[in-house]
């Protein structure tokens, strides 16, 4: 039956998060802007001891517990939950939000594709006293859409039953606080078998300490500011073989790749629910600052009836909605184990889009003040774009979507 | 809780529509087109997959019960085949439906049943008015009280099957709130002009009236003597036109995509060119994306949300848009060859470009 009723214990969730990004993140949003590098401390141990005292391990989606295990028998729903916190974080702060600890884009491969025991492994840390970090580290300078260029390698040493592994990765998300601020990991991607392309690719889990990782850079950017974007070198640095994400020999398929890629059919989505977050935001705001100069959007009207700016906002209005429903129904499929890759990317592109596109044009009909850095809007303008490019560019997402729709394999599309 | 699958029964009613949608609609669409006209075959047989009366309540000769979420379904697919033939099948819900929604209980047993049990029949409405800037919140048509009649002057015009009529609704101004007045056929004044002539919906009978002091009783005003209100029709018309919008845009990208996976230029398929494949992406993505947006107010309409219209207001926004964006794009990707009439694009643009102007043509 088809239902569009946000489940209870979503709102209620949503209502603390709400809370949450209008005390804890607007109020610094601009300080942390203004003086990048600087780690939010105060945020991040405050939402640590806050996941904590519910229980929570990182905002991932728990392991739905099966009707054996004593877990009771409701549709899941922990990526729409997700997708809704993700959202209401993104409305606050895109950048504080990715200052999270736990949950992030490496401790969801190991979700993905670790055993039981790497899991037990690699994520209990994030339950500890003191905020714990991690990241993902897939690009590197020469490989960034193309991921089947990387270069980095991984060596075993059978004597030692260790991993050598040897790269060099950038634009690594939160890379400085999961080696350096915390004792957290980087789940590094690199070739077992370089003649082998993406057959051979894996990915590893390197941990805070561990000697042969280092971060080499810091990236100063456009927006998301307050998070880190680091560059990390690989010399020689050895982990032990059971630091190895999936099957360590080669086959001829290119499964493990492909086992990587299945981590993005969930977290596509959640990359739009952020794009729809600084959305709404910036249509919140916009709608405010034009009702202070007695502007009302008259819905309903023909649009010859409409001003410019009326209809400007009614078409935003509804690219929003209809992004944030794409978004719902990928994350809901994922939710109940649909195959959802292409409405996954499909909810990427069209979020990506409308945020740019909202963020651009609000920023042009608030004229003098829609430029100014006493609002947010300019900095939710420079937030939004990274939406379009992380996590597959536009281009890359409208490339798996045109592959799904036309039944083409990579080679025939590329 | 959050669900994306229609239930069995709606399963059901898609697949029926579809196939009548393709085998039939579809099938004789050209020529309906170039010869102004439906078989009546055609919607007769549309008629009896039995939407419309599966909405209307056993108490009023119908078996089912009205579900917005399932008529945006139908809609969808009835357009998918041809918009003028699925427009021609879902017209005596222009009759009923707002009767439904907003008649007097006397309205109801009066005039649902003779609808309903028959064959088709051209019952309709008039909603639609002959201005650039035209409002269905602020009619030019007005009804004024004389004595106990309402006297109705104004003119209409896209009024489906008017010449035929058996009886419509007419919108019209009550100072200055639009109100439905239910007027037989051969009323006193009632002029139907000479059948319209349109960029598109050739297949469609539509006309022009001509309401020169036509006198309505009062009981014949929707609702009774209170009258109604009207949004809800609207939005119900609303959230139909953007459905139908989605099936004409998915028509146009099925096409045209097959074409592009056939298609040789350079060496490669036209799809294997990204200029082409990036374009199909987006026509995807977008009609996905406001099919959602329809259903949601469908299913706000449902639910008695109180922000439904203005949902179904955003819908309507989102699909003609939608639908003027890929229809365009479905006769780029057939290049030179979308241009000529021998294959459908060029008729889902001009159709496409409806969906802006139509208002009140279809209900659910
Ligand atoms: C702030 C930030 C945080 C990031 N965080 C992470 C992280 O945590 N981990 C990580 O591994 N990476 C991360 N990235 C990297 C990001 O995923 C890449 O930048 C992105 O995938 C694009 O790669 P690129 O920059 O090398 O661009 P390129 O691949 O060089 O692309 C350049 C242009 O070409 C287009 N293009 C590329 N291939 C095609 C094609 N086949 N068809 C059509 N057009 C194409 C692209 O869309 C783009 O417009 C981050 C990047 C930034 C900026």
């Amino acid at each position: 039956m088809i239902d569009f009723e946000t489940p209870k214990p979503i709102k209620q969730v949503c209502n603390v998060v709400e809370t949450v990004a209008v005390n804890m993140m607007r109020p610094v949003s601009r300080y942390f802007d203004e003086h990048e590098h600087e780690i939010p401390w105060d945020f991040i141990n405050f939402m640590h001891n806050a996941i904590r005292s519910m229980g929570g391990t990182s905002m991932a989606p728990k392991e739905e517990k099966s009707a054996e295990e004593g877990g009771e028998k409701r549709p899941p729903i922990g990526y729409q939950r997700l997708g809704h916190m993700v959202e209401m974080l993104a409305w606050g702060d895109a950048g504080l939000y990715l200052c999270l600890p736990g949950g992030m884009l490496g401790s969801a491969a190991v979700a993905a594709a670790g055993s039981p025991e790497q899991k037990k492994r690699f994520l209990s840390r994030f339950m500890g006293e003191k905020p714990v970090f991690d990241a993902m580290a897939m690009t590197e300078p020469q490989a960034g859409s193309d991921t089947s260029a990387i270069r980095a390698t991984a060596v075993l040493d059978e004597e030692t039953n260790e991993w050598v592994l040897n790269g060099e990765k950038i634009f690594v998300t939160a890379g400085h606080k999961a080696l350096i601020d915390s004792d957290g990991f980087v789940v590094v991607w690199a070739s077992i078998d370089p003649s082998a392309g993406r057959a051979g690719m894996r990915a590893f889990v390197v941990e805070a300490g561990t000697p042969g990782i280092k971060v080499t850079k810091l990236e100063h950017k456009l927006g998301i500011r307050v998070s880190d974007t680091a560059a990390i070198v690989l010399q020689d640095c050895r982990v032990p073989f059971e630091n190895i994400l999936g099957s360590p020999t080669v086959e001829k398929s290119t499964k493990g790749f492909k086992g990587a890629m299945a981590t993005f059919d969930a977290t596509r989505p959640i990359i739009a629910a952020q794009a729809v977050g600084i959305a709404r935001a910036t249509l919140e705001l916009l709608k405010e600052e034009l009702e202070k100069n007695g502007i009302t959007i008259r819905y309903g009207l023909p649009r010859q009836k409409l001003t410019n700016i009326e209809r400007e906002i009614i078409d935003m209005e509804a690219t929003l909605r209809a992004a944030w429903l794409l978004t719902i129904k990928a994350l809901w499929m994922a939710d109940n184990k649909i195959h959802n890759p292409k409405e996954a990317s499909m909810a990427k592109v069209y979020a990506g889009d409308a945020v740019v596109k909202i963020t651009q044009r609000a920023v042009e009909l608030l004229g003098p003040l829609g430029y100014s850095r006493e609002l947010l809007l300019e900095k939710w303008f420079r937030d939004a774009k990274i939406t379009d490019l992380y996590e597959g560019t536009g281009q890359i997402n409208r490339l798996v979507v045109a592959r799904h729709m036309l039944g083409y394999r990579g080679k025939e599309l590329r | 809780m959050y669900s994306f699958q229609p239930s069995e029964e709606q399963q059901m009613l898609i697949e029926a529509i579809k196939r009548y949608a393709m085998d039939d609609l579809r099938a004789a669409a050209r020529d309906a087109e170039e010869e102004g006209q439906l078989p009546p075959e055609l919607i007769e047989k549309g008629w009896e997959l039995g939407f419309l009366q599966a909405s209307i309540p056993e108490a009023y000769t119908g078996f089912g019960e009205r579900s917005a979420v399932t008529g945006v379904l139908a809609a969808e697919e009835f357009a998918y085949g041809d918009l003028a033939g699925a427009l021609a099948v879902l017209t005596p819900g222009l009759f009923t439906t707002p009767i439904l929604l907003a008649g007097s209980e006397a309205q109801k047993e009066q005039y649902i049943p003779p609808v309903i049990e028959m064959e088709w029949k051209p019952y309709t409405a008039a909603l639609m008015e002959p201005h650039f800037d035209f409002d269905p919140n602020a009619l030019k048509t007005t009804a004024r009280v004389e004595g106990d009649t309402y006297v109705l002057e104004g003119e209409k015009c896209y009024v489906p099957y008017a010449a035929d009529a058996e009886a419509m609704i007419v919108y019209a101004s009550l100072e200055g709130v639009t109100q439905g007045f239910i007027i037989s056929a051969g009323a006193e004044g009632l002029e139907v002009g000479e059948r319209m002539k349109l960029l598109g919906l050739n297949a469609l009978p539509l006309y022009p009236l001509s309401l020169k002091g036509v006198r309505v009783p009062k009981d014949n005003r929707l609702g009774g003597e209170a009258g109604h209100d009207f949004a809800p029709i609207l939005a119900a018309s609303n959230v139909a036109l953007a459905a139908m919008a989605v099936g004409v845009s998915r028509a146009a990208l099925d096409y045209s995509m097959a074409y592009a996976k056939e298609r040789e230029v350079f060496g490669v398929k036209v799809a294997q060119k990204q200029a082409i494949a990036f374009m199909i992406a987006e026509m995807g993505t977008a009609i996905e994306a406001n099919r959602l947006l329809a259903w949601e107010a469908a299913w706000m309409l449902d639910q008695g949300k109180e922000e439904a219209a203005k949902h179904a207001y955003l819908a309507l926004t989102g699909a003609m848009d939608t639908a003027m964006m890929v229809t365009d794009r479905a006769v780029q990707i057939l290049g030179g060859h979308g241009y000529i009439r021998e294959h459908p694009v060029e008729l889902w643009m001009r159709n496409g470009r409806g969906f802006a102007t139509f208002r009140g043509l279809a209900i659910v």
